[in-house]
């Protein structure tokens, strides 16, 4: 059954979901990269929790207008708009004294805090099946339907095609600001475009891996790259090649076992590659690491009997 | 107030809430100093991991050993954060990012596979906690509250946290001169002869405390608003640290006081028959706090000059 | 233009040869990563003198210092201070880091910041009382700081800042100073009134070791130089050790005239 689906046997619709998931990952991977490489992992943590109220919102209000509440296109919207406003908490929360981190766990929590309650609200109002919101915390591809795997692959697509015309300004302006400037761009619009593909994932992400877990998506395959590699547009692309097999591998895993909750298990694929390349990379691996270093205590120890030597 | 339905009902999820509100908001005002506000984040999540492997392994739920391991995680996810950090030169940000969502997500796995759901244990409530659920049935009104015999059918949850924000904050109290020079300027500290490692762990020990503490009875979005929201509210407000702490640990008992009235009488206000959830409408309450100073307090900016 | 000749500096207590030391590095390696950042270092600083670590950037100057108190991991070496092991010396030294490595945003008044050096008398649960306070503010005023006293330290110029920092090392009362980086970036007043200080604890029989990146100012202001490029060049008076040719081999390049030959 697994190899079915990792083959792309298991079915239309799993196909497309795990093809879905793997075109996810390559473009959470690759997005990954440029937001480490601007260091800034946790602003899409606070991103992705952000958007529970949105998606709770949207949810009520389609489910107020007689439609089905549970229109993945919808619910983006609605995650989009308040992930968006949680985006600009953190910005304005930054120009107080209050450091970057705090700025992203207060709004990630107050946002997510916010979220919990309109969810119980739903719960306890009884409209339509809220069941299908829970997959948003934890990610879950069982009953996704074609038009939602589309969508996700698609988005995906739009996502990397966009990245890849923009790689060069945006390594440029994430190395050296005042040198991009020079060069006739504009740091601040870059970092925006940025945050707006991160934005992209995270929604995409929404309901494969979950709001809890999409930001393992986006940095863990990318700093595993980092091991491998020390130019920019090939860590993204390893880290593009991680963060799809993971995708991939995931969702076909999870669905041959259906109880699985997505998510998680995508995110320990990803954390298994981070392990293996922090392991095994040659040169920044730990192993060929303490190799060296232990070549460099050796000849410490050699120059200062040398010197001793030399003394006598 | 007529005590019948509010002793048994409200108090006791309130003064929980109060409680795991002042465990978190002790030591969060050093971490948001330390620029360490995402540890408790990794903290609150790892205690899920912890709390099932401890069940799996030893078949028992008693909560003396779910502490242990939640403790055992959270120790083991620091020393990651701080390998992967080291060894690998990643950006802290990220290292923590990609360890507590490892650990997480294994912890969700090893309830789903191993079906300890069946026993209390289960994902939503690891994110949203029980609130609403800690009630005190022996009560029958305020006069219950001098009642021996009704005391002890309190939810055990309460004694357990009243004992840990003892706790928390007299070894606060008793180590903030040394806490406090390091974190200001951690190399003369040391040179003090300050051991500023063991502090630094101690914090992070403190943190896992209140993190696992709180985690049962609200949940882990509960007790990163606490351990974040007070203490960043009160450093816009003061430029001292012994009253910047003092006032946290006013405002997370605000929040908590509020935040439980709201959830459980807001809804009824408004004509809705039906409560929301407490730990969701605390953190909210903290969160819109935290704005309102950042938008009025006259301190809210620093003073420009950042090392 | 240096207007101070070496053979002025002759009269000093540091320029008779081999001085006692204070402070003795044997074999110290520092690495980063696998770079070393410093080479088997080994040196003597002599007691009672005013000792400048000299040379370009990267050559390890302030890891030399902070490796000695024990503040970074070594990968080999020894530290002696009062012919006793750092662990043992260190409640006679005090330590001024780079005011850079600070967040001067964090809530606290100049004098609590200047208390902080009292911390080995006060201890974590000590009461901090008049006499504490009364030394604090005398601490303030030796650095022309002390009517800044309640003035919250964000709001301190770069000067100022350095001033509170040298404040907070008098308080601790100790026998070694070691210094990192004190004149960057402060003001001529501040520099004039921390070298003032320096010159008097020096007077005092005190020894001051300071990380110095200012070649012009080095025959005016210290005794002797430390000359370090990862692996130490040289070391001894200033009238010896300070010369064009030692200089210009630390720096791997040729110098302004200002340099004795």
């Amino acid at each position: 059954m697994f190899l079915n689906a990792l083959l792309l046997q298991a079915g239309y619709n799993a196909a497309l979901v795990s093809l879905g998931a793997g075109l996810l990952g390559f473009a959470a991977g690759c997005v990954g990269a440029f937001v480490n490489l601007r260091r800034r992992a946790l602003v899409s943590d606070a991103m992705a929790h952000a958007t529970l109220p949105g998606v709770g919102l949207a949810f009520l209000l389609m489910a107020a207008f007689g439609g089905e509440g549970r229109n993945l296109a919808g619910l983006l919207a609605g995650a989009a708009l308040s992930a968006a406003l949680g985006l600009l908490a953190v910005q304005r929360l930054t120009r107080t004294r209050l450091p970057e981190d705090t700025a992203i766990g207060a709004v990630l929590s107050t946002f997510y805090g916010a979220g919990i309650v309109i969810l119980t609200v739903i719960q306890n109002l009884d409209v339509g099946r809220p069941a299908g919101l829970e997959g948003f915390l934890l990610g879950s591809t069982a009953g996704m339907l074609r038009g939602d795997a589309l969508l996700i692959a698609g988005g995906g697509a739009v996502t990397l095609l966009l990245l890849a015309a923009l790689a060069r300004p945006l390594a440029l302006a994430a190395f050296d600001p005042g040198h991009a400037r020079m060069m006739g761009l504009s740091p601040r619009l870059l970092d925006m475009v940025l945050m707006l593909m991160t934005l992209a994932v995270v929604l995409l992400g929404l309901r494969v891996v979950g709001l809890i877990l999409i930001v393992a998506l986006l940095i863990t395959p990318a700093t595993a790259a980092r091991y491998w590699s020390d130019r920019a547009p090939r860590v993204a692309l390893i880290g593009g090649g991680i963060g799809a097999l993971s995708g991939h591998v995931g969702a076909a895993l999870s669905a041959s076992l259906p109880d699985l909750p997505t998510g998680p298990v995508i995110v320990l694929l990803a954390f298994a590659a981070f392990l293996f390349s922090a392991l095994f990379a040659p040169r920044r691996g730990l192993i060929t690491r303490a190799l060296n270093r232990r070549s460099l205590r050796r000849a410490s120890r050699g120059t200062a009997r040398g010197a001793s030597r030399g003394a006598a | 107030m007529d005590g019948s339905e509010f002793v048994p009902l409200t108090l006791p999820p309130m003064v929980i809430a109060l409680l795991a509100a002042l465990s978190c908001a002790g030591p969060g005002n050093f971490l948001i100093l330390r620029r360490q506000a995402m540890l408790g984040d990794a903290m609150s999540h790892v205690v899920l991991p912890g709390i099932v492997a401890a069940f799996l392994l030893s078949g028992s739920a008693s909560p003396p050993i779910l502490l242990a391991g939640a403790l055992a995680a959270a120790a083991l996810s620091a020393a990651l954060i701080e390998a992967i950090r080291r060894l690998g030169g990643t950006d802290p940000g990220a290292a923590m990012g990609i360890t507590f969502t490892a650990m997480f997500a294994a912890g969700v796995l090893m309830l789903e596979l191993s079906g300890a759901a069946s026993v209390h244990l289960d994902v939503e409530h690891a994110l949203y906690g029980n609130l609403e659920g800690l009630i005190w049935l022996d009560a029958t009104g305020w006069a219950s509250l001098l009642d021996i015999a009704a005391l002890g059918g309190l939810p055990p949850e309460l004694p357990a946290l009243a004992l840990v924000a003892g706790l928390i904050l007299a070894t606060l109290r008793i180590f903030h001169r040394p806490l406090a020079i390091a974190t200001f300027d951690e190399g003369f500290a040391t040179s003090l002869g300050i051991p500023t490692r063991l502090l630094s762990a101690g914090l992070v020990a403190l943190t896992a405390l209140a993190a696992v503490a709180a985690f049962s009875a609200v949940g882990s979005i509960l007790t990163i608003a606490m351990l974040i929201c007070p203490p960043a509210t009160a450093r816009l407000l003061t430029d001292d640290l012994g009253r910047q702490i003092r006032l946290s640990l006013g405002l997370a008992a605000l929040a908590a006081v509020a935040g439980t009235v709201a959830a459980g009488y807001l809804p009824l206000f408004l004509g809705l028959s039906f409560t929301v959830s407490a730990s969701g409408m605390i953190a909210t309450v903290s969160g819109l706090g935290l704005a309102l100073a950042a938008t009025l307090s006259p301190r809210r900016h620093g003073h420009g000059q950042r090392g | 233009m240096t207007d101070v000749t070496p053979l002025a500096r002759s009269t000093t207590p540091a320029e008779f040869a081999a001085p006692e030391a204070v402070l003795t590095l044997t074999g110290m390696t520092v690495a980063y990563a696998a770079a070393p950042a410093i080479e088997d270092v080994t040196a003597r600083f002599a007691k009672g003198a005013m000792t400048a670590i000299i040379g370009p950037n990267g050559a390890g100057k302030s890891t030399l210092l902070k490796a000695t108190l024990g503040l970074l991991p070594t990968v080999s070496g020894k530290v002696e201070a009062f012919g006793l092991p750092l662990a043992r010396a260190l409640p006679r030294i005090a330590y001024v880091p780079q005011r850079a490595s600070v967040d001067w945003d964090f809530p606290a008044r100049v004098l609590d910041v200047v208390l902080m050096g009292l911390y080995r008398q006060t201890g974590a649960l000590g009461r901090i009382g008049k006499a504490e306070t009364a030394r604090a503010t005398e601490c303030l005023s030796r650095v022309g700081m002390e009517a800044f006293a309640d003035r919250q330290i964000g709001a301190l110029s770069g000067g100022q800042q350095q001033r509170v920092f040298l404040a907070r090392a008098l308080a601790q009362g100790a026998d070694l100073y070691l210094l990192d980086e004190p004149f960057a970036g402060v003001d001529a007043a501040t520099e004039s009134a921390i070298i003032t200080v320096l010159k008097s604890l020096r007077d005092e029989g005190r020894s001051i070791i300071a990380v110095h990146h200012d070649l012009a100012t080095v025959p005016a202001y210290f005794d002797r130089v430390l000359l370090l490029n990862r692996r130490l060049v040289a070391e001894g008076t200033v009238a010896t050790t300070f010369r064009q040719a030692l200089v210009a081999q630390t720096y791997g390049a040729a110098l302004p005239g200002t340099i004795p030959a």
